[in-house]
């Protein structure tokens, strides 16, 4: 431990600003401009460095940390290509909102410039991907840029920061420092919701017949689910949520509507359509949510609640802005709400008819599996109590669809940016920070393999997730594309000649698995892999080859466009 | 329309390829930018041109402010401000056309900085839209070369 006064060097400040900012885990791997960090690493017992096989995988496992937890994930990397394999990983946590540090190793300042060996201005690079971030130019900087580096990753919108240390700093000695607190005079988000904003909201909210919320991710963010059940509650306000939503309210609750967009359920998005008061709330509009803009709520005056004022206005215009924090929103709604409210038994009677007319439903059959009831079965295995983490495609709407999402924090997914190969290593993060509940990912074939190399990691940590694998040797999403708008051009799609047999390889990294084709093998598999805890277990759920998501809002299409059903594609509702 | 957005931003190396970084990964017009410091060697004051309708200004100015390094963001379109631009502009010059020249730059409140036998170079000061007027009235005579430095604005006035 360090005494006030005392020289360090460089690494010995990193890991002593580490240990300031509670980090428990450092996801990473060594390299040339990062020696010095692991020479002090070898002495460090406190922070537990955990060794990955790409640099892809450390940073959606500190994303799967952090989105697990609430916590930063911290990554370690080294320069050159150790910092470019971070990108595709830090440009993910940009879009969805994910507190994460990522340090990368630079080569020495004296060289900065060269072209040297295993150089790359990483900082220009990740200029657009991140939240902000810092090269470190004298070593006394070093704590004080940690120190910023943390507090803007996780104030106000959360979001990757990256810290470029070149070797010689980190070798170059000074007494540490550490600021106590932190003034950005560029940076001050804005927390406390306007009192004149809440009140207009709180009276709207009153006077409407056909309230609908939308609720994205910046609940779960702010920890608002509470304030939003007793609302959605008291107010008898049904609840839409997106895909980064799931979980903010109970997905088992008669107001919950399940997710809303482009494979959202047919109520919800009937709702959206003829609703007078749309409150969205930590929630951006985003495309996969509104299709087309022009006939997205037409109906409805809709209110806006986000931290971050760029969301407010930028997809569709809204007519209450209310710029601050989703659980101070919520809250101060709760303490604004007039005693008296409109009655809203028509609506909610309305949405039950819809909710009739199209449920979410699957055939049952003996003899192929289908991955609904994949979905279906692991919901009422887990009771929703569980972390469910999803890769990118079909597997990842179905999921949404048909898993019970109970608890804030139990979809770890990858919406904005859509990166297959995140989910076995967000799985793995997730794993580290929750171990009173299963960790699972669901993922799919095509996702699996483009980061199958941290299964090395899982079984080596003795890590107890499961990997759900739903197998129908397709990229299925881009599959149903092809068969709905691309002529039926099924290129380079068809994996089933390729593919490897992936209960081999999980067990040739180590790692148990079976594989099922049938309903009732599934259901088993799930019990047995549930009930494992000696380490990852992954299930290969041969299901059925060309199933496809329904109901869908054709990109760029309305509520009006969506098809429900492949038998009859052109069915307009 | 067209707007002038006057922002405080750290002196500190990176900043303006941030914010022209954000430009045109939001694909924002940017008409022109300048920069330089202020009495506070800490501060620079950044003065952008951009066009776009009001929705797309607002996210202008809201992707500004979002940005770390940014301090104080204002849009002085439409609030009193004086805005400048220099000019420093190289042209043909033959003995025929000298004295038209000179009385040109005189009318335009110019100055002649620089003169050889067959070229004068002089310099512009004012509002963008003097500028282009006195290029495109120069122009006959045959530019050789022309800089222009974007537009810096200032708040008129007491804050």
């Amino acid at each position: 431990m360090h005494e006030p006064g005392q020289k360090m060097n460089g690494s010995e400040i990193f890991f002593e600003c580490l240990r300031r900012e509670n980090v428990e885990y450092i996801f990473g791997y060594p390299g040339g401009s990062l020696l010095k960090v692991y020479e002090t690493l070898h002495d460090v017992k406190d922070i537990k460095h955990i060794l990955v096989r790409h640099e892809q995988g450390a940073t959606h496992m500190a994303e799967g940390y952090a989105r697990a937890t609430g916590r930063p994930g911290v990554v370690l990397v080294t320069s050159g290509p150790g910092a470019t394999n971070t990108v595709t990983g830090i440009t993910n946590a940009y879009m969805d909102s994910s507190p994460m540090v990522v340090f990368t190793g630079q080569v020495p300042s004296s060289l900065i410039g060269n072209d040297a060996f295993q150089e790359a201005d990483i900082v220009g690079i990740t200029r657009p991907i991140t939240k902000h971030n810092f090269l470190v130019k004298d070593v006394r900087e070093l704590a004080s840029t940690i120190r910023k580096a943390f507090y803007l990753a996780t104030t106000g919108r959360p979001g990757p920061v990256l810290v470029d240390m070149p070797k010689d700093i980190l070798a170059a000695e000074c007494v540490f420092e550490w600021p106590e607190s932190v003034d950005i005079r560029g940076f001050k988000p804005t927390f406390k919701c306007h009192a004149n904003q809440v009140q207009k909201a709180a009276k709207m909210i009153a006077r409407s017949k056909r309230p609908l919320l939308y609720i994205g991710g910046g609940v779960i963010t702010a920890e608002g689910s509470e304030a939003l059940r007793q609302l959605a509650i008291e107010q008898q306000i049904p609840v839409t949520m997106t895909l980064q939503g799931l979980g903010a309210f109970p997905g088992d609750h008669p107001l919950s509507m399940g997710m809303l967009g482009m494979h959202g359920t047919f109520w919800a998005n009937q709702a959206v359509n003829s609703c007078d008061l749309l409150i969205a709330v930590g929630a951006r509009f985003d495309d996969r949510v509104t299709g087309k803009v022009e006939t997205f709520a037409t109906q409805a005056v809709k209110i806006h609640n986000d931290i971050d004022p760029t969301n407010v206005d930028k997809n569709v215009k809204v007519d209450l802005p209310v710029v601050g924090d989703a659980k101070d929103f919520l809250e101060s709604i709760l303490r604004e709400l007039p005693k008296v409210r409109e009655d809203r038994s028509q609506w909610l009677a309305e949405i039950e008819a819809w909710r009739k007319q199209c449920p979410m439903e699957y055939a049952d059959e003996k003899d192929t599996l289908k991955t609904e009831f994949v979905i279906d079965e692991i919901s009422k295995q887990t009771g929703g109590h569980a972390v469910i983490v999803t890769d990118v495609g079909q597997h990842q709407m179905w999921t949404a669809q048909y898993y019970k999402f109970t608890e804030p924090r139990s979809i770890i997914t990858s919406g904005g940016l859509g990166t297959m190969g995140f989910g076995l290593p967000a799985t793995i993060g997730a794993a580290f920070g929750v171990t009173d509940r299963p960790v699972i990912t669901i993922c799919g074939d095509g996702g699996l393999m483009m980061n199958i190399q941290e299964m090395v990691t899982a079984v080596y940590n003795k890590l107890p997730i499961k990997i759900f694998l739903i197998n129908n040797s397709y990229l299925g999403m881009v599959r149903q594309w092809q068969e709905l708008f691309h002529k039926e051009k099924y290129s380079f799609t068809d994996l089933a000649a390729s593919n490897p047999d992936f209960v081999k390889v999980a067990e040739a990294f180590g790692c148990r698995a079976v594989s099922a084709d049938n309903p009732e093998s599934a259901r088993k598999a799930i019990t047995e892999a549930l009930a494992y805890n000696d380490g990852p277990m992954l299930v290969d759920f041969r299901v059925v080859r060309k199933d496809m998501v329904f109901p869908m809002v054709p990109a760029g299409g309305s509520i009006s466009d969506m098809l429900l059903a492949r038998l009859n594609p052109k069915t307009m509702v | 329309m067209k707007h002038l957005i006057s922002v405080l931003v750290e002196n500190k190396f990176g900043t303006l390829n941030r914010v022209a970084a954000m430009f045109s990964a939001r694909g924002f017009n940017l008409e022109s930018i300048s920069i330089g410091e202020t009495e506070d060697a800490e501060i620079s004051r950044m003065t952008i041109v951009t066009r776009g309708e009001d929705r797309i200004i607002s996210q202008v100015l809201k992707q500004l402010n979002r940005l770390v390094d940014t301090i104080k963001v204002t849009d002085l379109t439409h609030q009193p401000h004086v805005e400048r631009e220099l000019l420093l502009m190289s042209l043909k010059m033959t003995k025929t056309t000298q004295h038209e020249i000179f009385e040109l730059t005189n009318v335009f409140k110019g100055k002649v900085v620089d003169i050889k036998q067959k070229s004068i170079t002089i310099e512009v000061i004012g509002s963008p839209d003097k500028i282009n007027t006195a290029i495109d009235l120069f122009r006959p005579f045959g530019i050789r070369e022309l800089a222009r430095s974007g537009a810096v604005a200032i708040h008129r006035g007491e804050i």
